[in-house]
């Protein structure tokens, strides 16, 4: 099993996030905000980028949420809207019906999710 | 500098204040619905259809429209929230940092579910420099069945 996915979060996609998360933090929504206290620009939730670990990982098993038993992340790095995303992961150990995957989530060189794992249940 | 938060290089540690670690914090209950799962599928993308589409959820075996799994931020938030806020656990929000996150699922989430979640501080520790704070939040819908397990870990750089 692998999992691969690619994808590129628009400028907006931040706003429509918090508004989904209920996460306002304006480091995520407001570029002007988020220079002033240091960053490059806005930056992504990283709980959106283990969203998208998370679905890669459910896409990967065949599409069924239920597939998906365990995923852990640890966030290194932060990711910005307009510039892809992409996510690999292969298979770690396999056993009674499970796998575990070592993911991580790659932008601009930089990985910005590592040392994920996820729980599958392949049975 | 004396005192000033930076280029303080002679200031004796101060051991991270561990006080709150085991407190829990009251229940929080979220009734899910059919229209913010959309919003939060939209939100991160999923095209299944089995978030959008009652009968298509159904075919697949489920009560109704399922949740995506990481919908578990949208019903634990209002429990995870305060506690990560309280002023006893006395996080230094301007150094913290989310540094990981792990949800283990249960039964699956469903719109028309009343999810309760329960958050604890689970550890308190500093090392190398930095303050870990653990919170676990236990998810439960209205059965009484478990539907996510959450550890959330916060690190905040210059402690101690």
């Amino acid at each position: 099993m692998q999992v691969e996915l690619k994808v590129t979060p628009d400028k907006y996609l931040p706003h429509r996030y918090a508004g989904a998360s209920g996460d306002f933090n304006p480091i995520h929504i407001d570029p002007e905000f988020a220079k002033q206290v240091g960053l490059p620009g806005n930056i992504l939730h990283g709980l959106y980028t283990m969203a998208q670990v998370a679905r890669a990982n459910v896409n990967a098993a065949g599409g069924d949420p239920r597939a998906l038993k365990r995923l852990s992340v640890q966030f290194r790095g932060m990711g910005f809207p307009e510039q892809e995303i992409t996510i690999t992961g292969s298979v770690k150990e396999e056993r009674d019906g499970r796998v575990v995957i070592d993911t991580e989530a790659e932008q601009g060189g930089k990985r910005i999710i590592r040392n994920a794992e996820a729980e599958l249940e392949t049975g | 500098m004396g005192r000033a938060a930076s280029g303080c290089i002679d200031c004796p540690a101060l051991p991270v204040k561990t006080d709150a670690q085991g407190k829990t914090y009251p229940p929080f209950e979220y009734e899910v619905g059919k229209e913010k799962i959309r919003e939060y599928a939209y939100a991160v993308g999923e095209d299944n259809p089995i978030y959008f589409d009652r009968a298509k959820a159904r075919e697949a075996g489920f009560r109704d429209i399922p949740a995506p799994p990481m919908f578990a931020v949208v019903y634990s938030a209002g429990s995870v929230g305060p506690a990560v806020l309280d002023p006893e656990v006395g996080i230094n929000f301007a150094m913290m940092v989310h540094g990981s996150q792990e949800f283990v699922w249960g039964e699956p989430v469903c719109a028309g579910d009343t999810i309760t979640t329960e958050t604890s501080v689970k550890d308190i520790s500093d090392k190398g420099g930095m303050a870990f704070y653990v919170f676990e939040s236990v998810s439960r819908n209205q059965d009484g069945r478990e539907v996510v397990r959450g550890t959330w870990t916060n690190i905040v750089r210059g402690a101690s």
